[in-house]
């Protein structure tokens, strides 16, 4: 999987939690919470929407490290290769 | 395991007992009106002059404030008397030593004194003997501190509670229901000593709670069939104790029916049904599904006529319909 | 026109789903009503036939007044009314001409309820008022509780998304409530930092034991620490109604939960207490799902019991809660923080959370409110038994 068509993936669950942002202005190296008001709630439904899209399954410990948009796309392409 | 059954009654059973006592302990001895050349008025200590002799079966003059009296005494000094009163609407010439003297000494003493004395009594009606000889006024001596109050209602209690009352140190009154001294059954051979602290659940069901005691607690038990067949379970409390009241057992029978009914031959107004009702709102109120409901006696004297009397007095049917009407329709 | 929350003075109908001779049964919905803050079906408590409809669409009517009259079946259609009956209309104009005939409000009738039926309604959140009562006497009974609390699980009624201009309605009854709070509720306030080490540590270890869908927030640990020490100190979890306290038995969480868009709800987490962390991380979920789609029942709106808010996603340390009026506390946690800690001497690092109380004081007093943070702190350093 490209790192576009994860990026796509990410956005589709995003939309679903945050349907009003307009997810192409985010910066890529910008946190998410504070970019797009989501809250741990909403992360973990992203977390979970990952686990179904992507069949990835994150454990809890690599959340932290886990707070942009480019963090994540990196994390999950490592992850899939 | 259990030991050979052998034919008995309600009447042999309290006899049997009462001779029990008198082998085991030479401090033991009977007195009331009759029982000795009589053999008792209900025919209780029938052959027992014959075997113990007058010393320990005495006859006494027709005063039950001095014999009740002299029970005390005797109690006081170190015996160990069975006083018997003919029925317990004669043992209210006798309630001033009763409570005055037997309830309250140990307390009066400063707990130097205890009267270790057993009165026998019959209460209860349904042999058209009229109102001077059919009351139930067990519930009026339940109110006295300083004493405990008995009524067996099954031959085992009847063979078993007089031998654990002689064993308390202080007074116990036994209150036996005219009415069962015929009633025949089973006891095993080695028939003993039965706890007096406890109620028993009689029948166990899950729908209401039926309390009650005495002769009552037959008509119950029959009632209780009858609504077994109409799919509701009634479960059936035998009190036994009446003072000290053994709440738990049935507290915690209502918290499994949540519902209750007391059956009492006695009168409504003021009565021991009146004091369960209370002890059931008091601890129990969460639990009830339903209001607390009871079946007494008439408030009248009891009739001399069969008719009347019958109508005077909770009977099969009506402890059944009360029941109907406290639980919901089943189906 | 039915209450749909403490703060609700009226309501909209927005249409009928019933017309005059229709036949209804207990549990059929007979309308939409909007209040300020949702549109809301309205649901009918009798079997019957609708008689009259009274109020037309768009007629905007306080709580309590008449909307429709529905007869039982084979009864006599009641004389005509023409309008909907207003409950306390203001005196008419002198000159005003005398209403046509108003039908007679019915009886206000005290609700026969056995003693266990009221205790158990209480502690499944079932309204007696919705129960059918089949006792000798149309009592309700224990067994018609649990039979509309079988019907509550199996039937939840969803309300209808979002409606326009709610944004605008709900602003106005946060106002409404939040003023009311300021204005009658003698407030006061304790807080207290807990060391959530054991807590977190608790979660991290229940955590790597589950699949990512079934992993718990740590906001569960704080909602389920604080049922715990509702249940220690009762006395915070209920109502001030009437110039008295009212504690109730059953917990039921108010959890503030802010909307995207701006504007917040507080959905009630019904029977908390009860809820193990699973059950209340579902509840939860499901809540907040939604909350924010528009999609509570009205039993979550109204029947709070305590309210928790949570701002512990932003940066904010320290929350100092307003009441929601009748309740008669709050529960506010901050930002889990690492922090310097002393214990035994020694100084260390620990996860840290502020937590605060806002009690009514005409309710409790700091010293009941200082048991409860206590008890918190206490049920949060044994987290296995949550």
């Amino acid at each position: 999987m490209s790192d576009p068509e994860i990026k796509n993936a990410v956005f589709k669950i995003l939309r679903r939690i945050a349907p009003e942002a307009n997810l192409d202005q985010i910066n890529s190296e910008e946190n998410l919470r504070e970019a797009l008001d989501i809250d741990s709630f909403d992360y973990l439904n992203l977390m979970i929407g990952l686990h179904e899209e992507l069949k990835v399954e994150i454990p809890e410990s690599d959340y932290r490290s886990l707070g942009t948009l480019g963090e994540l796309v990196r994390y999950l392409a490592g992850r899939l290769r | 395991m259990t030991a050979a059954q052998a034919p008995s009654s309600y009447r042999e059973a309290i006899r049997e007992s009462i001779r029990e006592a008198m082998r085991k302990d030479d401090r033991v001895f009977l007195m009331g009106e009759d029982v000795g050349r009589y053999g008792g008025c209900f025919a209780v200590s029938k052959g027992l002059l014959e075997e113990f002799g007058p010393e320990r079966i005495r006859d006494t003059p027709m005063s039950e404030s001095a014999f009740v009296g002299a029970g005390i005494g005797a109690a006081l000094g170190g015996m160990r008397p069975i006083v018997e009163i003919m029925t317990v609407n004669f043992s209210l010439l006798a309630l001033d030593q009763i409570m005055n003297n037997a309830a309250t000494f140990l307390h009066m003493s400063g707990g130097q004194f205890n009267v270790p004395v057993v009165i026998r009594m019959a209460t209860g009606g349904g042999r058209q003997v009229a109102a001077q000889h059919s009351h139930s006024l067990e519930g009026w001596f339940a109110h006295i501190p300083g004493i405990r109050v008995l009524a067996p209602a099954t031959l085992e209690d009847a063979r078993g509670m007089l031998g654990t009352a002689l064993e308390d140190p202080d007074p116990v009154l036994i209150f036996e229901h005219a009415g069962l001294y015929n009633m025949k059954g089973q006891l095993p051979a080695d028939a003993g000593p039965v706890d007096i602290e406890r109620a028993r659940v009689r029948r166990a069901g899950s729908d209401v709670t039926i309390i009650t005691y005495g002769a009552m607690l037959w008509k119950s038990l029959d009632a209780a069939q009858m609504l077994a067949k109409k799919g509701i379970q009634a479960e059936v409390i035998d009190l036994r104790t009446l003072r000290p009241l053994d709440e738990a057992t049935f507290l915690e029978s209502v918290g499994r029916t949540h519902r209750a009914l007391v059956v009492d031959e006695g009168w409504r107004s003021g009565g021991i049904s009146a004091e369960i009702c209370a002890r059931i709102q008091e601890k129990a109120f969460y639990e009830l599904d339903a209001p607390v409901e009871r079946i007494c006696g008439v408030e009248v004297p009891t009739p001399y006529p069969k008719h009347l009397e019958d109508a005077s007095f909770p009977q099969v049917a009506a402890i059944a319909a009360a029941v109907e009407a406290m639980v919901p329709a089943h189906g | 026109m039915p209450s749909l929350g403490a703060d609700m003075e009226e309501g909209t109908l927005i249409e009928w789903s019933v017309k005059p001779g229709d036949r209804i049964q207990r549990g059929d919905i007979i309308g939409v009503v909007r209040s300020e803050k949702a549109d809301i079906e309205v649901e009918v408590y009798h079997d019957g036939v609708v008689d009259q409809l009274l109020a037309q669409p768009g007629e905007t009517l306080p709580v309590g007044a008449v909307l429709a009259v529905i007869r039982e079946e084979g009864q006599a259609p009641a004389a005509l009314v023409h309008e909907a009956i207003q409950p306390a209309p203001p005196a008419p104009a002198p000159s005003a001409p005398a209403p046509s005939a108003p039908a007679p409000m019915p009886p206000a009738t005290r609700l026969r309820v056995s003693p266990l039926a009221r205790r158990v309604a209480q502690e499944l959140g079932v309204d007696l008022g919705q129960v059918q009562g089949t006792g000798p006497h149309g009592e309700i009974t224990k067994e018609d509780v649990d039979r509309a609390a079988e019907a509550l699980k199996k039937a939840p009624v969803e309300k209808p998304a979002v409606a326009p201009g709610f944004r605008a309605d709900m602003r106005r009854a946060i106002a409404a409530a939040m003023a009311r709070s300021n204005r009658e509720i003698p407030h006061y306030y304790l807080e207290t930092r807990i060391d959530l080490e054991r807590a977190l540590k608790f979660l991290e270890a229940e955590n790597r034991k589950r699949s990512v869908s079934d992993r718990l927030l740590s906001v569960i640990l704080l909602i389920k620490a604080v049922t715990r020490a509702l249940q220690d100190v009762p006395e915070l979890n209920g109502y001030w109604i009437d110039d008295q306290l009212q504690p109730k038995e059953a917990v039921h969480i108010g959890f503030a939960i802010s909307l995207r868009q701006g504007g917040l709800v507080v959905p009630a987490i019904l029977d908390a207490g009860r809820k193990n962390l699973d059950e209340l991380m579902q509840s939860l979920r499901d809540l907040i799902t939604r909350a924010r789609a528009g999609r509570l029942r009205s039993s979550e709106i109204t029947d709070a019991t305590v309210t928790i808010t949570n701002l512990g996603d932003l940066g904010v340390e320290t929350v100092h809660g307003v009441i929601y009026p009748p309740q008669v506390a709050l529960i506010g946690f901050g930002r889990i923080i690492q922090s310097p800690w002393a214990e035994n001497g020694m100084l260390g690092i620990r996860p840290v959370v502020t937590a605060t109380l806002a009690g009514d004081h005409r309710a409790t007093d700091g010293h009941r409110g200082a048991q409860f943070l206590t008890a918190l702190n206490q049920h949060l350093q044994e987290p296995e038994k949550l």
